[in-house]
């Protein structure tokens, strides 16, 4: 099975997704320049950090109008399992993936450090290999990672248990003291209503070895070759 | 238009460097002309005042790759890779306005770093500002810290490690030092030169515009209360140009179509152009009227001097042109020719196909002036010596005097400026942030390199001599505490104007402290920066040699850092027992002064040091490593029990010669050995197992043990010849240390 890892102008952790991916869980791996026409025959989609455009306009924004955009959205629409990543989430609430927007942080300042997040839904393709409840210790870094969405809309999102991770301490309790930028419900990553397309803030490519500080984002990487199997179909979602 | 003595003095040239003009051309120079030569002998690009001192510094070595003259240092790291690495200066600009003068330091020196052909892997900075008191000062710092994260966050290169300190010296002339690390293959690198008859001379990257015109003059002048009308002479950064551009010029740099590049920093064009040339040995002909550019009408003397970012000049070969625009294109970046190189080493301006400007690269870049200014000790030396411990006020009790100086900014913790640094991305991070030096891995291999910053401009200004041969130790140290083997260094020089025979005796001696440390820890000198004349109204900083220093650690899962690892290990404080008083953080903070003597260094012993801490980390014999630095052994001991979750640590000090005063009370002595400061002391925590050998190293290396004990309880504890003198909890002791930096910051406390 092979990953797609999208680079935009302006990605940067791209070649992090590429190395988790490829070297750590040891799957196949693809760059695709924003500027081309299809996905090269991926089965799985990774949107990833970054600053894409500079972060001009608004993170995400012109990168949403990118090329290789259209044939994401129809591989979402498709069913195929899609992961957004820090600036990948910007993107995909911008192309209308996912609901809602990012803005920016209660402090108003960048901020790169480790959080803990609970694992809040295990039916989907990222995070199928989890368990119900799991804290996941990954770092986060970003200016703009404070979820906001209207009430009726988060009121959907929990009604339909789109909410896939949520900002927790070390324990696994939800708290205000640890949700790093004033995310709407400790909202740190989030499903769309047919559950294959997945974004959340925090990296977990960047916490796929010990030695780098964590290794529990690898779970995520996992579901995924959990979720599609060797027949690439994929089985949750 | 002639040239009269007032446009001479705008240009900050002098008559007699006016006549060196009129010598190499043979007659007046046009006002282009004139222009190019002012920002090419500028201080900040031709070292005229600082070259001298410069030449004596070491720079050879059987790792290092490429020294001084290239647009950064490389050495041998091994497995087949070379780091390329500089540190350089963006002081004036940042004062003027913060987030955009440090952002655009940021840029430039990544510039530097990948020009080389290195992709640039880390950032680290050292930092100066006034007392956090002031609101000025806060806003300085917000915008300096905002405008590095800015930059480094942006384009994706981790900042993964740095200092700050704060004196009143620097309340009007901030420093922004900022230190870069790339890699690359060996053999692999790309000069700054110009060859080959014929060749296209390429310009890619943003437009040129009316901004920075003048930036290196600006940076060769003092300051006064009129500084912030220069406003207009700091560039303002675009992030994401520069990473289209590192990512198209490393594509390109994969074909053998380049010939040389370089950066358009410092003097844009001007630089770039006569510096290429000069190396290259070679003329380059260029027309500005095929130079993008931002603004409608401008100069050839504007388009010349303009210092906006992002902008690179290459030769590629003849031919190879479209291979060349086509790599641009894909990162949408536009590649232009404006002209070409030629034979005859004339750097040629045309616009319009009409010679503007014609003035040989060879004398231009070369034979700049070179001045061996004179020099005569300072008049505050005679008195700042004097330190009368005697006559010191009552000292307070030692808990209350550890948590005054763990709250203070320049020892607290750092936390609330690295965590606005993505010290991640990259994923090559081992240590994490706020343990040490910076260390990150070398993916593909075993190894790890480590950096490490460091000065103290209170001890230069006491004995700069003393005090530059002290930052080269401990920026040496710092790497060898993360058990890497400090291989070369890198040095930017923040002094006052060396025009003042004072300012100027400073910098030749801590050049020559630099020069003799540098020589003893085997760590030659690669590359770096001079910054002068940083003073506002009349008042210098303190002198601040600031060094970086570079390690290998041969297999990375021995990296260390300085956090104890639980409770249950030996603790041991290798090297000396006793530090100074003199220059020290706590006789500046609990007694208000800045005087005495430093406590003096043997090269000898910090290099037995160094070498045993490499050796006993390369086999996993010590767990943790932290050297006594500000605040000296108590600051140090209590630094490697925070982050452990409150463990705590007893140091027994079998030698020291004070007197029990009881009540908590200490006298001079016992505040000497706590408190005060000297190189070559390290905290290291060792397995019971392990210590009898750790032991026998230690002996046959020479390295004295002045200190025992051991982690565990929740309390930091020092007992000095059975005596006890600090006894205080992990807690208290760690909350003052978070809450010191950021209790000057009104955001909220995550």
């Amino acid at each position: 099975m092979k990953f797609a890892v999208v680079v935009f102008p302006g990605s940067n952790c791209d070649h992090d997704a590429y190395h988790a991916v490829k070297h750590v869980l040891g799957a196949d791996a693809e760059f695709v320049w924003h500027k081309e026409a299809d996905l090269k025959g991926a089965d799985v989609v990774i949107l990833p950090g970054g600053f894409s455009y500079g972060d001009y306009l608004r993170t995400g924004a012109i990168a949403r109008f990118s090329p290789i955009m259209a044939p994401v959205v129809a591989f979402a629409e498709a069913g195929g399992p899609v992961l957004g990543v820090c600036n990948g989430f910007q993107v995909l609430t911008e192309v209308g993936l996912l609901p809602g927007g990012l803005l920016r942080n209660r402090s108003v300042k960048f901020l790169c450090e480790q959080v803990h997040v609970r694992v809040e839904a295990i039916d989907t393709p990222f995070t199928c290999a989890a368990t119900a409840g799991q804290v996941l210790r990954m770092p986060i870094a970003h200016g703009e990672g404070n979820y906001f969405a209207p009430p009726d809309v988060l009121d959907a999102l929990e009604a339909n248990r789109q909410v896939v991770f949520r900002y927790c301490d070390a324990g696994g309790e939800i708290i205000d003291a640890a949700n790093p930028n004033g995310s709407a419900r400790g909202i740190a990553g989030l499903c769309n209503a047919r559950r294959n397309v997945v974004a959340l803030m925090p990296h977990p490519e960047r916490a796929c070895e010990s030695a780098v500080g964590s290794a529990d984002g690898l779970v995520v990487l996992e579901s995924a070759v959990a979720a599609l199997g060797s027949d690439g179909m994929l089985r949750t979602g | 238009m002639a040239i009269d003595s007032e446009t001479l003095e705008r240009h900050g040239l002098i008559p007699a460097e006016y006549d060196k003009i009129l010598d190499i051309l043979g007659r007046e120079p046009s006002i282009t002309e004139l222009g190019i030569f002012s920002v090419m002998w500028s201080e900040h690009c031709s070292y005229k005042s600082s070259r001298i001192h410069l030449k004596t510094l070491p720079t050879t070595g059987a790792r290092v790759v490429q020294g001084p003259g290239e647009n950064a240092g490389a050495v041998d790291v091994g497995d087949g890779l070379v780091a390329v690495f500089k540190i350089e200066s963006h002081n004036h600009p940042s004062f003027i306005e913060p987030y955009q003068g440090a952002a655009t330091g940021v840029g430039g020196i990544i510039r530097d770093i990948f020009t080389m052909g290195a992709r640039p892997i880390a950032l680290l900075n050292s930092l100066r500002f006034g007392p956090l008191e002031d609101a000025r000062t806060r806003g300085i710092l917000e915008g300096v810290v905002a405008g590095i994260g800015g930059y480094g966050n942006s384009i994706g290169i981790p900042t993964v490690g740095g200092e700050v300190a704060f004196e009143e010296g620097y309340a009007g002339n901030p420093l922004v030092n900022v230190f870069c690390l790339g890699l690359a293959k060996a053999g692999s690198l790309v000069m700054g030169q110009a060859s080959g008859a014929g060749n296209p001379v390429y310009y890619v990257g943003a437009k040129t515009g009316r901004d920075g015109i003048h930036g290196a003059t600006m940076a060769s002048a003092e300051f006064d209360e009129r500084s912030s009308e220069k406003r207009p002479a700091v560039q303002v950064g675009d992030p994401f140009m520069e990473k289209l551009l590192l990512e198209a010029c490393l594509e390109l740099m994969q074909t053998d179509a380049l010939v040389g590049i370089q950066d358009m920093g410092a003097a844009g064009l001007t630089c770039s152009t006569s510096e290429m040339g000069s190396r290259g040995g070679a003329g380059i002909d260029i027309d500005v009227s095929r130079v993008p550019q931002r603004e409608s009408g401008m100069t050839p003397y504007e388009i010349m001097l303009s210092e906006s970012q992002e902008r690179m000049l290459m030769v590629v070969k003849q031919g190879r042109e479209a291979e060349v625009e086509r790599i641009f294109e894909k990162w949408d970046l536009h590649a232009v020719p404006i002209g070409e190189v030629t034979t005859d080493g004339q750097l040629r301006v045309r616009q319009d196909g009409a010679i503007v400007a014609e003035i040989p690269n060879g004398p231009l870049a070369d034979q700049a002036p070179l001045y061996d200014r004179p020099t005569e000790p300072p008049a505050y030396l005679a008195t700042s010596s004097r330190l009368d411990l005697e006559a010191l006020p009552e000292l307070p009790a030692t808990d209350a005097a550890l948590r005054t100086l763990l709250g203070s900014p320049a020892v607290a913790s750092k936390r609330w400026i690295y965590r606005q640094y993505d010290h991640m991305v990259r994923t090559n991070t081992i240590s994490p942030a706020g343990m040490g030096a910076g260390v990150v891995r070398l993916k593909g291999t075993n190894r790890a390199l480590a950096m490490s910053v460091d000065g103290n401009g209170r001890h230069s200004y006491l004995d700069p001599h003393l005090g530059a041969m002290l930052a080269v130790a401990e920026a040496s140290r710092n790497v060898a505490c993360a058990g890497a083997l400090p291989i070369a260094a890198t040095n930017c020089l923040n002094f006052g104007n060396p025009e003042r025979p004072e300012t100027m005796w400073q910098f030749a001696r801590a050049v020559a402290g630099i020069g003799e440390a540098c020589r003893a820890l085997d760590v030659p000198i690669t590359g770096g920066n001079v910054s002068l004349y940083n003073e506002t109204d009349g008042q210098a900083i303190y002198p601040t040699p600031v060094l970086g220093v570079v390690g290998v650690i041969e297999d990375a899962s021995r990296v260390l850092g300085r956090v104890f690892p639980g409770a249950e290990s030996t603790v041991l404080l290798l090297g000396g027992g006793e530090g100074a008083l003199g220059g020290s953080e706590y006789l500046k903070l609990i007694c208000g002064q800045v005087a005495g003597s430093l406590a003096s260094l043997s090269l000898e012993a910090e290099r037995a040091l160094q070498l045993l801490l490499v050796e006993l980390a390369g086999e996993g014999l010590i767990r943790s490593a932290h050297d006594c630095s500000d605040g000296g052994l108590a600051v140090a001991l209590a630094e490697c029990c925070f982050d452990t979750g409150g463990v705590g640590a007893e140091l027994m000090m079998p030698d020291a010669p004070g007197d029990a005063l009881g009540d908590g009370r200490i006298d001079v002595s016992d505040a000497s050995m706590l408190f005060g400061e000297a190189p070559s002391r390290v905290l290291v925590s060792v397995a019971d197992d392990d210590f009898g050998l750790v032991r026998m190293r230690a002996e046959a290396a020479g390295v004295p043990i002045a200190g025992q004990g051991r982690t565990g309880g929740d309390r930091i504890r020092v007992s000095l010849a059975g005596r006890p003198v600090l006894d205080i909890a992990v807690a208290e002791a760690e909350t003052a240390w978070r809450q010191g930096l950021e209790r000057y910051f009104e955001d909220r406390a995550a």
